[in-house]
Parts: structure tokens; sequence; C-alpha cells
């Protein structure tokens, strides 16, 4: 796996020959792909959701305003993106309900790209978070929101450093303003369709852990063929998540995963009668 | 690999035994790892360009959340907010009964001229308009003024600072820091302030601050509060003070519905619901330049006219009914007056009437609207003034009219602060709590507090002769 350095310049963000962003609000009856919007409390996930949905989903400048997802839609170079505000959380490995909202959404949702939007002021506590996300999926992009409150606390953050040390793309954006919306997408959209190859950054643990990963990963892999996240899986087994086990036993996964995977099928043909991608 | 199919018990039975071959505290090590790793590379990105001397946010902090200066801060800003409420909504009401009450005569004298039938033209205009005038008159203004200031704050980033000054009185009543935001937002709308709680992990102290949210009046009831703090408390006032008594007035049942709020959280927490409050670390946001458009939006649209469309629906057939019972006559009287003079006793032992407990069991759908409810029932029952929509007029309707005295208003007041959440919101936490147990409680609780106060009140001010 290699990682393209493709990201556009910031010139795009202003050049109209290069995208086409259209505000979709809740018209998401016939999306093409699906995007999650993750995140610490209290970040600007819903000041980016509104910015790209025209929706006024209710922000509030305090952690924990939103408790339940809410959905909406745009529209990005032809493609129908639904896209998916969670609850805030600072780990996704925690109990309360708000916090659950938003892992099963990332975990059995199976988003084709998560954006996690992280304070460029506070970047080390959201960088947990982006982590957790990584270990769940290949397919993220981390928003470096709020640069604006950085300049003004005279820090600097080089997104590049940012992404090389991850393996994945990092954006610099100022959602208020809508700075950076444009590379954001695109680089949203060059993720999922492989444009981009990202290498996510993962925690390698212990030789005894690696092999126990190893020995679990093709037996998730067994019952759910096409299961993207059999190594997190195994992790959460190991660990004796109840709600992984359960989701397991009662076949969930699987059926997600093939449902996943049905979608993926039709989004294919339609792009080929429309002569796209 | 074997060819026989994989069973998912297989594997979690794989994964215990793997799992015994890991150290017992794999996952704290990896944990750890991802966080000192999530710290070298925070630290390779992030440069501190130059050092600010000092940060105005850190200083308004060392101000807003100091033992000492923090909570007078807060009653004043409070204060502020309620005051330009009152102040503004005064006007405001004035004006617009005028106009609604005056198409309301147009309509009924049109419908006269015109020959339709004495009760289509009762029904139409004197039930469902005269219904629709009230709720508009009464409640919309002080929303339009509250919500946008309300929305302010909540944007500019306070409301985490208010949790931050009441945490440790929550911690002594053995609940959730929490529970102020949430308690916060029961100011804009209950069943809001409900679904608001998700942000409580343990269940135990979730639970109280479901249960208590009522305590805190929403916008819907903070209406029928400044009517009443105008009419009647700020009324023995010099006309130059009545604005700020009136909004002193309102304050003080707010800071009482908060009381009740830290009584029966510590009542829950050493009875039913026992336990100790859990820790939890809030942050405190930077404060952000609150987006003026989006503030109006939110405010006007979203809540204001989202919470007077939803009492218009209640006040549209309650105004029918209340029309419908006063005009049906038997003997010399209607029914409406009957209903009300069978409940009399009882209200009066609340230091209330008969008409207000009618008017509040028919307004239970939206019990917000129990005001302009009272109103309709008051008129319809035969008793036509000039102007109602004045406060000289409610105040001459009230008291001359039948028998208000202070104890019926500052009754009133705390009956609305502490009666039972209207119906949204009981839906809402039976949705919470998936219990018709819970939802059952949070309404013995508010209602057996309102009338045990009323009583209490009522008795207090019979014995000491004021009344």
């Amino acid at each position: 796996m290699t990682t393209k350095p493709t990201l556009p310049t910031e010139h795009c963000d202003s050049c109209p020959a290069f995208y086409s962003l259209e505000q979709m609000g809740f018209k998401i009856g016939n999306f093409d792909r699906v995007v999650a919007l993750a995140g610490n409390p209290n970040t600007g996930k819903s000041t980016l959701f509104n910015a790209l949905t025209g929706l006024k989903q209710h922000t509030g400048n305090w952690p924990g305003k939103t408790v339940t997802r809410a959905e909406g839609g745009y529209q990005f170079n032809g493609v129908r993106y639904k896209l998916v505000d969670l609850p805030g959380t600072y780990s996704l490995l925690s109990a309360s309900q708000d916090e659950e909202v938003a892992r099963d959404f990332i975990l059995f949702g199976q988003p084709d790209c998560t954006i996690v939007v992280t304070d460029a002021t506070a970047l080390e506590r959201n960088l947990n978070l982006v982590m957790q996300v990584m270990e769940i999926t290949d397919k993220v992009v981390v928003a470096i929101n709020l640069m604006d409150e950085a300049k003004r606390k005279g820090l600097e953050v080089d997104a590049r450093s940012l992404s090389r040390d991850l393996g994945i793309p990092a954006v610099p954006v100022t959602a208020r303003t809508n700075e950076g919306i444009h590379t954001l997408l695109a680089t949203v959209a060059d993720v999922i369709s492989g444009e981009i190859i990202t290498k996510p950054l993962r925690v390698e643990g212990t030789p005894e852990f690696q092999k126990a990963v190893r020995e679990l990963v093709p037996m998730i892999e067994g019952i759910a063929p096409g299961v993207p996240n059999a190594r997190w899986l195994a992790i959460r087994l190991l660990d004796g998540d109840s709600k992984v086990q359960q989701a397991l036993l009662s076949g969930e996964l699987a059926q997600r995963v093939a449902r996943q995977k049905q979608a993926e099928v039709q989004f294919s043909r339609k792009m080929s009668v429309e002569g796209r991608q | 690999m074997q060819h026989t199919t994989i069973q998912p018990n297989d594997i979690l039975a794989k994964a215990e035994t793997l799992r015994e071959t890991l150290s017992t505290s794999f996952r704290d090590e990896m944990v750890k790892s991802l966080y000192s790793e999530a710290e070298k590379i925070a630290k390779r990105a992030v440069k501190t360009v130059q050092e600010k001397k000092y940060d105005l946010d850190q200083k308004i902090d060392r101000l807003v959340t100091s033992p000492i200066t923090g909570l007078p801060i807060m009653l004043i800003l409070l204060g502020i907010v309620i005051w330009l409420t009152v102040s503004g909504a005064n006007v405001a009401s004035e004006a617009i009964a005028n106009v609604l009450f005056g198409i309301g005569d147009g309509g009924r004298a049109l419908f006269n001229q015109i020959g339709m039938p004495w009760w289509i033209t009762g029904f139409l205009w004197d039930g469902v308009y005269l219904g629709l005038a009230w709720v508009v008159s009464v409640m919309l203004p002080p929303m339009a003024i509250f919500f946008p200031a309300f929305t302010f704050l909540e944007d500019l980033g306070y409301l985490p600072r208010v949790a931050f000054n009441l945490d440790w009185l929550f911690k002594k009543a053995g609940a959730h820091g929490k529970q102020s935001l949430t308690m916060a937002m029961g100011f804009g709308c209950n069943a809001a302030g409900v679904v608001a709680t998700r942000v409580i992990d343990s269940p135990r102290e979730r639970l109280i601050a479901i249960l208590t949210n009522n305590f805190v009046p929403c916008n819907g009831r903070f209406p029928t509060l400044i009517m009443l703090a105008t009419v009647f408390v700020a009324a023995a006032f010099p006309p130059a003070l009545t604005s700020f008594v009136a909004a002193g007035a309102v304050v003080g049942v707010v800071l009482i519905g908060v009381a009740f709020t830290f009584l029966m959280s510590w009542l829950l927490s050493r009875t039913v619901l026992k336990g100790e409050a859990s820790a939890f670390t809030l942050e405190l946001p930077p404060y952000r330049r609150p987006n003026v458009t989006r503030i109006l939006y939110t405010s006007l649209i979203d809540r204001t006219i989202f919470v007077l469309w939803r009492a218009m629906q209640t006040a549209a057939p309650a105004g029918a009914i209340i029309w419908i019972l006063a005009n049906i006559h038997l003997g010399d009287s209607n029914l409406a007056r009957m209903i009300a003079d069978w409940l009399n006793p009882f209200g009066l032992l609340l230091g209330l009437d008969g008409v207000i407990l009618l008017a509040y069991i028919i307004a239970i759908p939206a019990n917000e609207i129990v005001v302009p409810t009272m109103m309709m029932v008051y008129m319809g029952a035969g008793m036509m003034v000039d102007g109602p929509g004045t406060s000289a007029g409610i105040y001459d309707l009230l008291v001359n009219g039948h028998g208000w005295t202070m104890l019926t208003a500052v009754n009133l007041m705390l009956f609305a602060l502490l009666h039972n959440p209207c119906a949204t919101t009981i839906i809402t936490i039976y949705k919470e709590t998936k219990s018709y147990k819970w939802a059952a409680v949070s309404v013995l609780i508010t209602l057996g507090t309102a009338f045990l106060v009323t009583l209490l009140t009522a008795s207090f001010a019979h014995f000491m002769g004021w009344v």
C-alpha cells in the first residue's frame, strides 16, 4: 500500500472549475455514498454538517450538544453523499449512550468514509479518537477544524506532518467560514474512490497479541466475507466486548456486510451507465 | 483451516482461549501506547508561533467561574435576560393583543352582518379564534426575546461555565455535574432537556436528571410567569419600578425551581436512586463569537415558532371546548361554570380557584397554555371586559371580577412552575427511559410537589390572615 500525495492545493478551493458542491438538505433518498462525521465534543461537527448540507442542525458552544445522529445530503462532482453527523465522543470504548451511537455507526453503519473533525487548538487529545477510528476503518480523513482559533492562539498546525505520521489525509478547515471545505470534499471523494490509498498508523502490540489477532481475523472473515474491519473486531473480541459478541452471534454482522456489498455493485453500475468515475 | 463452516460460537471460544495467552492488562497497554503515539504526532505537527502574554479567555473564566464572583455573575446574567424579556414583552403583548382582538371583533361583526347562525360565529370567533389570539399575544413576545438571548449565551460558550459553577451543588445532591447542562436546556424546552441527559453516563444520575428536569420553567411556561409577575406582583409598586419588580419576581420563581431541582435530586439519590455522584471531566471551550444569523434562525424558527405552533395546536381545540362548555346552558348556569364551581373548593384549598383547575385540565396536552385557557373560561363564563389584552384590563377582570388576590397569583406561578410535564415531555421521558413506571413517577413527583407546595403556602397565608 502506498500513499499517493494527491492532496489538491489550497488554490483549488477557490477554483470553480475544480468542484461542484450542491447542498441537498434532507434529500437523501437516493444517495451513492455515506460519509460519517466523527470527532470530540464541541469541535464543530454540526457546523461542518450545516455548511455541507445547507441544513440548520442546531449548534451550540458546549460539549454534548448533539446526542442523536443527524443526516443530510450533499452532491459533490456529480456524486450524491449522505452525511451523518454523529455525537461528539472522546473515545469509542465508553458506555454512555451518545458515545454508543457514534461507535455503532462507524462500526455497523460502515460509512464509505469517516471524517474525524479535530480541534486544531487541542490536537493531542483529539488524535486519540482519530487513532481509535483508524483502528476500525482505513477510510478516514482528518479535518483539522478551528484553524482560525489556533491562529489566534498563536499555534501553527502542519497538516502535512500530521498526514504523514498518521498515514491518512489531513485537511485544515475553518467550518464556520467554509474555508478548506472543497479540499476536504475532494479528499473524501479520492479516499472513497481509491485515488488516495491510506495506510493508517496502528499500534502493533506485543507478539502474542499480534498472533492472537492473526488467528482470529481469518475466522471473522470466514463468517462475514468482505468485512472491512476484521482486525478491530478481533481486538474487541479479545477484549470481551459484549456488543461485538452479540453482533457476531445474532448474524447482524454478516448481514450488514452483505448489504454493504450489494450497494457497492449498484453504485458501480450507476457510475458506468452515467459515464463518470 | 478446516473445511467445516465456522460458527460464531467457535470464534467466541477461540477468542476466549487466546485471551488467556495475553497479559491481563493488554488493552491498557495498547491504550497507553496509543496515547503516547498521539502525543508524539501532535508535538511534531503543532508549533507555537508566538507565546501569548495573557489569554483573554482565561481572564474572563477566572471571573465567571470563581467561587466568589461566579454565582453572582450568573444571577446577574439571568436577571438581565429576564428583565429584557419582561420589559420588551409587555409592550409587544399589548400591541399584538389589540390587533388580534380587533380582528376578532371585525370577524364577528362581519359574520353577524351576513347572517351566519350565532353558534357558528360563536364557535369560530369566540372559541377557536379567541384561543389562538390569547396564546399568540401572551406567548409570542416573551419567547421572541428570551430565546435569542438564551441562544446567544449558548453560542458564546457560557453554558459549560454554568455547569462548572453548579457542579459542587449537584455533587452534594448526589447528582451528576452535567445535570446543570440538561437543566439549562430545560429552560428552552423540558423535552429537549430530557433528551440532553444522554450526555450523562450513569443510568442512576441520568434518571435523576430526567425526573427533575421539569422543575425549571420551560419557555412555554415563562410567559405565564411573566404575565402574572407583571400584572399582579409588580402592580403593587410604582410604575417606574414595574419591570424590575416583575423581573425580580420571575428570577425568584426560577430560583425556587432550581432549589426544587436540588432538593428532589437529593431526595431521589438518598432513597430510590441511591448512589454517589460520579466524577467527570468537563471541557471549558473557548468563547466563540456567536453567529447572529444562526442565532436568529435557531431561536426564532426552530424554537419560537416550533413552541408557538405546538401551543396553537392545543389552544384552538381548547378554545372550542371552552366555548361549547360555556354555551351548554343548564338552568341559569352553564356547564363550564358548573364544573368550575365543583372544582372551586379544592382550588381554594390550594390558593387557586375552580376556573384555574378547569383550565389546567383542558390544557393538559400543552399545559403551558393554562393562562390563556383560564382567561377564556373567565370571559366565556359571561364576563366581557374592555381591552382584555392590557395589563389593567386583565387585572380588573381577575381581581374585581373574580376575586383574585396576591395569593392566587403567587400560587398560580408556583403551580405553573412545579406541575406535571407537558404531554410531549412525558412521552419523551417514556422514550428515553423505555419505562412507563418512570414516566408515571415523573408526573407524580411534580404534581405531588405542586399540590403540596401550593397547599402549604395557601394554608400559611390563611393562617397569617393575609387573605
